[in-house]
């Protein structure tokens, strides 16, 4: 009998193509999807499974003859990532919630429910690879397309997730991936990529803040280094690390956004040498082989999903929950609750979430 | 596949489709025709329509022909209140009705100016006649209660609750789409004014249904056009269906007792089975005023969509008490009307049987759904 395999699928073209292509390699596949949390009243909109989504995800699965259920996660995503988020910017930080998402719904939740199924893999349509060493070690690798790559956002998977992982399309550049498409008559709606989170459904993230946690949007002083009150601002969570419109400020010099200090709810601000740095400090660290390194080893960083990876001096502390990075040049921009994700060239070797920059 | 699903939808019986087959093409007239090819149209129509009435001991034009068991329910509950002209006319029906009624009568309260007043349900979700005659007044226009539950199925007792309503001169109308595989239709012991019906619930074709409607009761057609059905619902008559609805009936009356005498054994086995081996399990519906072919439980702490997806993967067809395939978890009005606690409600299971149903078929489900309700309580997540 063929292995089973689980598809996350989400109406789009990747995880569709992805399943027509584990269909071809011989799978036995099985269509699922996930229900995820809306604001109330706007529970048609979540990005990932509005009803037409589902509907297109239905179609692909008849078109391809494998059988499709949708799995509700509503109150788990809503517990999980979107809690995540708003503590993330009660803290000061700008959190990332698809690595929330992907590391306690996709790869817990729906995994479970597809081993509960009797799956052995569970299949999405990331553009990443995966590759198994010869002594047994699971290697999570940068998608074949760099413009697609989303190793950034699946740096969270363990060993054993990735022992269950199946990724058809990363072997593939996107243009391939809409020809193949076409060739298997998936009819996929178009949809351009967004960047934009799910649950936010189009909306501005400030909107939702304000919201669901008017609290953490308390306008506070904004200042340099050295103390100095240039002005007021909004809250904090409405600036980004390197904003420089829009801070309200009349300065001979033009000022940049360099740090949040949420304990004193300042935006602090400097010119522009001031900004970036060298050093960040990673929490919750990750490392894929699921064995810490020893030593300070040389490695390329991404600290943020569309940054280009920088060389850079990784140096694991402690038990290796926590990780110093020092780059070999400066960098801009470098934002606090954004991931850090090491690279071998096309190797992922861990990550963790940044907690500070020196 | 074992299909355990036959109060969603049943298979079409050969004979059925053996009597339709000639009006597809042979017999293709439109019954509203004068010539002889609508002259043969109208005399299948007129034979249908009179076998409907024998099954349900009525004339023959109290019998109207509907597009299905929802055209019939909301026929019955827009006709007769807007056909009384009477502003804030009362409708009462109850939370386990099916949506066909239920939306309905909101839609009618949101738009239409009448009111609907909610009738309290008992713990098997069945409305008693005590209930009713403590709610009815000058103001009620319409009382609508369901003769069996399609999600727990309890049998409500109609005969009592038509006669609370014909005390005071109140129309009452009940969906028995879902009963008319199983009990008697016979409207005049029954004592009802209108009665709906869909065919594909006894081995009948889809896309067909049947509303008596009592002589003497108003009713405001709700689609205008041709004069057909008496000038009450407009269209022309889709005659294959309707020979089929007719055939489908008269085999369900003539095999009644039979089926259930087959089906009724099945289940009780099957809910004694589930009960004994499936912890944390209990019945919904009444044990003993239920729909013969029907077996419906909650299971504690479980997801009953994922229940059925891991059902299905494993061949059985069951549904849930919920709106299934959404994969929204919130739990059903009818399970809602129950008052079960939160964590009990997510997790319904319909299990319905029919006469081709056998026992190995049910021994195999037996077998199977103890370790699935497990499999789902462990990926629970308000655990």
């Amino acid at each position: 009998m063929s292995p089973k395999v689980v598809i996350a699928m989400s109406g789009g073209v990747d995880s569709s193509v992805a399943a027509f292509l584990l269909k071809k390699q011989g799978y036995d596949v099985t269509g699922m999807m996930l229900r995820l949390w809306s604001e109330p009243g706007k529970e048609d909109s979540n990005r990932c499974c509005t009803p037409d989504a589902v509907g297109q995800a239905r179609r692909v699965a008849a078109k391809l003859d494998i059988p499709f259920y949708v799995i509700d996660a509503k109150e788990i995503f809503r517990q999980t990532v979107v809690s995540a988020f708003l503590d993330g910017y009660a803290r000061g930080e700008t959190p990332n919630p698809c690595l929330v998402c992907n590391r306690q719904i996709r790869w817990e939740f729906l995994l479970n429910h597809a081993l509960a199924l009797g799956a052995e893999f569970m299949a999405t349509g990331h553009y990443v690879r995966k590759r198994v060493t010869a002594d047994g070690r699971q290697e999570l690798l940068r998608g074949i397309d760099p413009s697609k790559d989303q190793s950034y956002v699946l740096h969270v998977l363990t060993q054993e997730k990735l022992a269950r992982a199946l990724f058809p399309v990363g072997d593939y550049p996107k243009t391939e991936i809409r020809h193949l498409a076409e060739e298997a008559g998936l009819s996929v709606a178009k949809r351009p990529d967004s960047q934009d989170l799910c649950f936010l459904a189009g909306e501005d993230y400030r909107g939702f803040l304000q919201r669901h946690a008017p609290e953490i949007l308390q306008p506070g002083e904004i200042v340099r280094r050295d103390g100095q009150v240039v002005g007021r601002h909004s809250g904090l969570p409405n600036y980004t690390i390197g904003q420089r419109k829009g801070l309200g400020i009349a300065s001979a010099v033009a000022l940049y956004v360099i740090e949040k200090d949420a304990a004193a709810n300042r935006l602090i601000v400097g010119e522009a040498d001031e900004l970036g740095s060298r050093t960040l400090l990673a929490g919750h660290v990750h490392w894929t082989s699921g064995v810490t390194p020893q030593t300070p080893f040389r490695a390329e960083v991404k600290s943020r999903y569309t940054a280009q990876a920088a060389p850079a001096v990784v140096t694991p502390l402690g038990d290796g929950s926590q990780a110093s990075v020092t780059f070999d040049s400066n960098q801009r921009d470098i934002t606090p609750g954004q991931a850090a994700v090491f690279y071998d060239r096309e190797v992922v070797l861990g990550g963790g979430i940044i907690l500070k920059t020196f | 596949m074992i299909y355990l699903d036959y109060a969603a939808t049943t298979p079409l019986d050969a004979r059925v489709f053996a009597a339709m087959r000639p009006y597809f093409d042979e017999t293709f007239g439109n019954p509203s025709s004068v010539h002889r090819y609508g002259q043969r149209a109208e005399a299948a129509l007129e034979a249908a329509r009179e076998t409907l009435a024998h099954t349900l001991n009525c004339l023959p034009e109290e019998m109207l022909f509907t597009s299905g068991g929802s055209e019939s329910d909301n026929l019955a509950l827009r006709g007769v209140p807007l056909a009384t002209r009477r502003p804030g006319a009362e409708i009462l029906t109850s939370r386990a009705e099916h949506p066909a009624v239920g939306k309905t009568a909101l839609d009618l309260a949101k738009n239409f100016g009448c009111a609907v007043r909610w009738l309290d349900v008992d713990e098997f979700g069945r409305v008693s006649p005590d209930t009713l005659e403590k709610a009815i007044g000058p103001q009620t226009a319409l009382v609508s209660l369901m003769y069996a539950n399609n999600e727990i199925g309890s049998i409500n007792p109609i005969a009592e609750l038509a006669a609370v309503a014909r005390a005071r001169g109140v129309p009452f109308h009940t969906d028995a789409v879902q009963a008319a595989a199983y009990l008697p239709l016979d409207v005049q012991a029954l004592g009802v004014d209108l009665l709906s019906l869909g065919g594909h619930k006894f081995y009948g074709p889809k896309g067909i249904g049947a509303l008596y409607v009592r002589k003497g009761t108003p009713l405001a057609p709700q689609i205008t056009g041709g004069g057909q059905e008496s000038g009450r619902r407009a269209g022309t008559s889709n005659i294959p269906l309707i020979v089929g609805l007719a055939r489908a009936l008269e085999l369900t009356a003539a095999e009644r007792e039979i089926r259930a005498a087959h089906v009724r054994p099945l289940r009780d086995h099957l809910i004694g089975q589930v009960l004994e081996t499936i912890p944390d399990a209990r019945l919904t519906g009444h044990p003993a005023e239920r729909l013969p072919n029907h077996a419906s439980f909650v299971f504690e702490n479980v997801d009953g969509n994922f229940l059925l997806t891991l059902l299905d993967a494993a061949g059985f067809a069951c549904s849930s008490g919920s709106a299934c395939k959404t994969g929204n978890p919130e739990p059903s009005e009818v399970v809602s009307a129950l008052g079960l606690p939160r964590e009990w409600a997510f997790g319904s299971l319909r299990v319905t049987l029919g006469k081709d149903s056998t026992a190995p078929e049910v021994d195999s489900f037996l077998q199977t759904l103890p370790a699935l309700v497990e499999k789902a309580r462990s990926v629970t997540s308000d655990q």
